[in-house]
């Protein structure tokens, strides 16, 4: 099972100052150890707010925002992928983040979407689309 | 925490730790099996404590504490009662233990060593490929009896047996806990690749629905393929054989049809390949090919792999490379279906007579007999040459030969068309 | 340079309704577009947050398990995907193009620069080994 892990910004992550030796290296170890037993797929940290933009559809309409974004808590510090067991793994995989800075820091565990997640449903849309065309079809037929 | 939170907690507590903690006791008391118990003795004891006290902020250091202590005690009781022995002077068989004293006090030795021997003792060349499968599972995987049967689609009471003979061989033959040396090494790591790419395979073979099971075990190989390849970073088979995985795993998504029938390499939507796992298998093969040694089986096949996962367009697909893999892969492996798939890159390549001039030779290749892809492959060369008659026959015999009732028919309708 | 694009949730993502085929359809003939031109580098879809927990560090003690949903639906990610561009500008571009029958027409896509760099300033020589890039950590760099 696959699951995103997003560390919440902050006022810290959202200043773009970086980060003290003692956390680097202290996070540094921990993503090691999520390499060393297999469960790392991915990992980013992201540039704050002010070097990105929203793009917001309404009725199909795109209008592009710039950054920063005010709402620190809303937003992303940086992520991991990793593949796991089961939702209690991850949790006692995030447990062990190096969270030092004193701050409060909440890290958010998603679940992924797998293939036969959407393969199952896929299947019953299609079924129910298909009956519908042909209930259509033998009405005009 | 209620229960059963702590139960899942538990159990991933588990599955995070086992390895390390099984792996650091044999190395203290000398025997694979006894390490198993005693961290499973450590598990009753969270299972017991926990509940109540909550998962504590180290817990692999609570497990590790706790099995060392059941060992002390355990090795204690065994020298009193040889003392007693002693004493009344009776010649009593005591049972085979461990004989050289448990190393308790030895300063933790790096546990990726411990890990390493563990996983090398697990794939030991005495032990059937089955008991190195399902001790590697257990011990490495950290999945229970139960999981590794369901999966394996075998009595739980076959796998446990399995365990305990392994076990009792490993003991008996006093197979040491060690890396083999160098010269050892590649026939060594040979053997534990090929039990991590059964595990593989049998998860990747299997279809959905109510394989439901199977699946996992694709996650379970490529996670102990990637430990491994961390464990031994300088071997390139072991990057060969992650690789390999990655890319065959990218393609889960696009393997199986609407109505859950399995979709052809060639026939696949290619949108739907996982990007991701794509990157980090040809991020895999660089990090072999830095190695800068000559290409082994596993870097080979996934060198193959990746061709295709290179080509956004099965029109795109470097064949020429494909044909030249295939060529060193076959003196590595001189395996007849090898061969075959060589055959078919050379056709590619060449045309169609180019493959066939091979793929008729195989026709004498009796491991190839009830092989059911010689005539369908050769049906498809001969068809493509215009031999419609030739290429019926080939394609009705193939169709009699596979046991998949989905690929018999479209063997069937090809015949029928020509 | 590349971008972390998130789609933002929405109350439909997180009452768990999934793509219909329409916009299945249109999401993986963008996804075609985004792999053909190499800009693709990942894409997951992420089940709502009823599904998921955060893990709260908050200094005192160690951290406490919050299991969700998670009531602000706008807050959160529902789906994320990796592009390798050349910019912002190029970024913003390709996200224009997202399939309008995502949120119906209304959907808030959120666009941020990934570190590439580690631009940790000076690290002492022991600790040198664990500042890495998680990426080059991955590839074995």
């Amino acid at each position: 099972m696959r699951f995103m892990v997003m560390v919440k910004s902050d006022a810290n992550t959202e200043s773009g100052g970086p980060p003290n030796e003692a956390d680097l290296t202290a996070m540094g170890r921990y993503n090691e150890e999520l390499v060393k037993a297999g469960v790392l797929l991915a990992g980013e940290g992201l540039h704050p707010s002010a070097k990105g933009a929203r793009v917001k559809f309404t009725d199909g309409k795109a209008t592009v925002i710039d950054g920063p974004f005010t709402e620190a808590k809303e937003l992303v510090a940086g992520f991991w992928l990793i593949e796991v067991k089961s939702k209690a793994e991850a949790i006692e995989w995030v447990k062990r983040v190096p969270c030092t800075d004193g701050v409060e820091t909440d890290i958010e565990i998603r679940q992924v979407f797998e293939a036969d997640d959407f393969g199952e449903v896929y299947t019953d849309e299609l079924r129910d689309r298909d009956e519908q065309l042909r209930a259509t079809a033998a009405k005009r037929d | 925490m209620p229960t059963l939170e702590t139960h899942r907690a538990i159990d991933a507590v588990w599955r995070i730790e086992a390895a390390r903690l099984i792996a650091g006791l044999t190395r203290m008391v000398h025997d694979v099996g006894l390490a198993e118990e005693l961290a499973q003795d450590a598990l009753v004891a969270a299972l017991e404590q926990w509940p109540e006290s909550g998962v504590p902020d180290n817990p692999g250091a609570w497990l590790m504490a706790i099995a060392k202590r059941r060992a002390i005690d355990q090795f204690r009781r065994r020298e009193t009662l040889e003392r007693k022995v002693v004493e009344i002077g009776r010649d009593l068989e005591t049972q085979e233990g461990p004989s050289a004293e448990p190393d308790f006090d030895a300063i933790d030795s790096n546990i990726s060593d411990d890990l390493l021997r563990l996983v090398f003792i697990s794939c030991h060349p005495v032990l059937s490929t089955e008991a190195r499968v399902a001790l590697t599972l257990r011990l490495l995987g950290g999945l229970s009896t139960d999981e590794i049967a369901r999966a394996f689609l075998i009595p739980e009471s076959t796998i446990a047996q399995r365990i305990v003979r392994a076990k009792k061989t490993l003991s008996q033959k006093k197979i040491p806990f060690e890396v083999p040396s160098a010269g050892e090494l590649g026939e060594r790591l040979a053997s534990v690749l090929e039990v991590v790419y059964l595990v593989f395979n049998e998860g990747y073979s299997a279809t959905g629905g109510e394989d439901w099971m199977r699946p996992a075990l694709c996650e379970d190989a490529m996670r102990l393929g990637r430990i491994l390849a961390e464990l031994v970073p300088t071997e390139p088979e072991a990057h060969g054989l992650i690789a390999l995985m990655e890319i065959q795993a990218s393609r889960a998504r696009a393997r199986t049809g609407s109505g859950g029938e399995p979709v052809l390499l060639f026939d696949q939507d290619r949108a739907r390949w996982d990007q991701l796992l794509i990157r980090r298998g040809l991020a895999a093969l660089d990090r072999a090919a830095r190695l800068e040694q000559p290409m082994g089986p596993y870097v080979l096949q996934a060198s193959i792999a990746a061709c295709h996962a290179r080509a956004r367009k099965p029109e795109e697909t470097d064949w020429p490379r494909i044909a030249a893999l295939y060529a060193r892969l076959v003196q590595l492996v001189p395996s007849p279906v090898i061969e075959l798939n060589r055959a078919v890159a050379l056709s590619m390549v060449f045309g169609p007579e180019a493959g066939l001039e091979i793929v008729d030779e195989l026709t004498q290749e009796p491991s190839l007999k009830n092989y059911h892809l010689l005539p369908s492959v050769r049906g498809d060369l001969l068809a493509k040459l215009g031999r419609d008659k030739e290429a019926r026959v080939e394609f009705e015999r193939a169709a009699s030969l596979t046991r998949n009732e989905r690929e018999r028919t479209l063997l069937l309708e090809r015949a029928a068309t020509l | 340079m590349r971008f972390m694009v998130i789609r933002k949730a929405d109350e439909e993502t997180e009452a768990g309704v999934l793509p219909g085929p329409e916009l299945f359809d249109a999401m993986m003939r963008y996804n075609e577009e985004l792999v053909k031109a190499g800009v693709l580098v990942a894409g997951e879809g992420l089940m709502s947050s009823d599904r998921g927990a955060i893990v709260r560090f908050s200094g005192a003690g160690g951290p406490t398990i919050i299991d969700g949903p998670f009531t602000e639906a706008k807050e959160l990610v529902a789906g994320f995907s990796m592009f390798q561009v050349d910019s912002l500008a190029e970024a913003i571009e390709w996200v224009r193009k997202w399939p309008v029958e995502d949120g119906h027409g209304n959907a808030e896509i959120e666009i941020r620069q990934v570190h590439e760099e580690a631009d940790f300033g000076d690290v002492s020589e022991e600790n040198r080994k664990y500042v890495r890039n998680v990426r080059d950590l991955i590839d074995g760099k």
